[in-house]
């Protein structure tokens, strides 16, 4: 009985709440988020000068140093804000983790005339190699380059082999497709040290692998 | 007639020269700009209205719009090595991408309909100062470089 007292009790109390106006304001407005825009520009990794405008409307602000930063919290107010790299982290470390690692490249030397690696890049090139194998989905470009000893076509043919031998190796030692990777040779056309015809300069005799 | 022997053996040498040069067709079609490179959780592709798988290796086109899960986030390399990361329950649409590989010039504009957008700037912004842009809802960023961070929340989202 005494329960059964109760639930009408509740009951009548629900009902009378209900003819009751709330004297609260409404709390839909509070649940929502309001607009909140926040744009933060980071330290350059390599300390060059880096800048970004951010326009709403009629204004606009240029961030330029680290960790500056841009807020819009409403319609037609465009703020600059500090925020610390703690908070960075805290906000954004999701989306900065899944950011794909840099595009990097590599330069391995040959011996005169030949398409066969230096004594000094034989011991890199496991290296190197083991650094593209790290990287998801790698796209490789594969330069060859001569010194200027020998004439034209003979280094645009012996650049090619150059970068052809390396691409071969990628192939067999990491199994890397063939259509992952580009090939192309340049001959004595781009010289890393600029000399006279006929000149053998072994920082010449190189392929740069670029990987992304 | 000395100037025409020169012609015929100069477009030979060019022939030959681009015979020697260009030994591996391209992999990439023309209509790609960039390939993910990294996947995680929900994520997929919406293009010209259809839902496309995005696994990392998945090339990007213009015109692509990105989406993730609330437990998503993706990661793109672009033809002009700027870098792009999605972070979860976001939307990211590839407005336009287009770029000279010789000359740098180009331009890349992407919309942040909502969430998170991680960048690094490449050769475009780095050629052409504001050639890339990134907009929100609210805002338009002029990027000069390199390295930002972009949030987004609209009223109600």
């Amino acid at each position: 009985m005494r329960g059964l007292a109760r639930a009408v009790a509740l009951v009548l109390l629900a009902l009378y709440g209900c003819a009751t106006p709330a004297p609260e304001p409404k709390p839909a407005p509070v649940s929502k988020p309001a607009r909140d825009d926040l744009i933060v520009l980071l330290p350059d990794p390599e300390g060059k000068a880096a800048a970004l405008s951010v326009t709403h409307g009629a204004d606009q602000r240029v961030l330029s140093a680290p960790y500056a930063a841009a807020r819009i919290k409403e319609e037609g107010r465009l703020d600059t804000v500090d925020i610390t790299p703690d908070e960075v982290n805290r906000v954004f470390g999701e989306v900065v983790a899944a950011l794909p690692p840099r595009p990097v490249s590599f330069l391995l030397y040959f011996l005169e005339g030949k398409d066969q690696l230096t004594a000094e890049s034989q011991q890199v090139v496991q290296q190197i190699f083991d650094e593209i194998k790290r990287r998801p989905a790698p796209e490789i470009v594969i330069i060859g380059h001569t010194d200027r000893v020998g004439t034209v076509p003979y280094n645009d043919a012996l650049s090619l082999r150059r970068a052809e031998k390396v691409r071969d190796d990628l192939k067999n030692v990491l199994g890397i497709p063939a259509e992952q990777i580009q090939v192309a040779g340049r001959g004595e056309r781009e010289p890393l040290v600029p000399t006279e015809d006929e000149v053998a300069e072994p920082r010449n005799r190189r392929v740069e692998i670029s990987v992304r | 007639m000395a100037q025409r022997s020169f012609g015929v053996s100069f477009g030979l040498l060019i022939a030959l020269t681009a015979s020697v040069l260009i030994s591996t067709p391209a992999p990439a079609r023309a209509d790609d700009v960039g390939q993910i490179k990294v996947a995680k959780g929900a994520v997929h592709l919406e293009r010209s209205g259809r839902k496309v798988p995005a696994p990392v290796g998945a090339k990007v086109q213009q015109g692509d719009v990105l989406v993730t899960g609330p437990d998503g986030s993706v990661g793109i390399i672009f033809l002009d090595a700027s870098l792009l990361s999605v972070g979860p329950s976001s939307v990211l649409a590839i407005d336009r991408f287009v770029f000279d590989s010789t000359t740098n010039q180009g331009a890349f504009e992407t919309s942040l309909k909502r969430g998170k957008l991680a960048a690094v700037s490449g050769k475009i912004a780095k050629q052409s100062p504001d050639a890339m842009k990134v907009r929100t809802p609210a805002a338009v960023l002029g990027v000069r470089g390199t390295e930002f961070l972009v949030r987004t929340i609209e009223p109600g989202d």
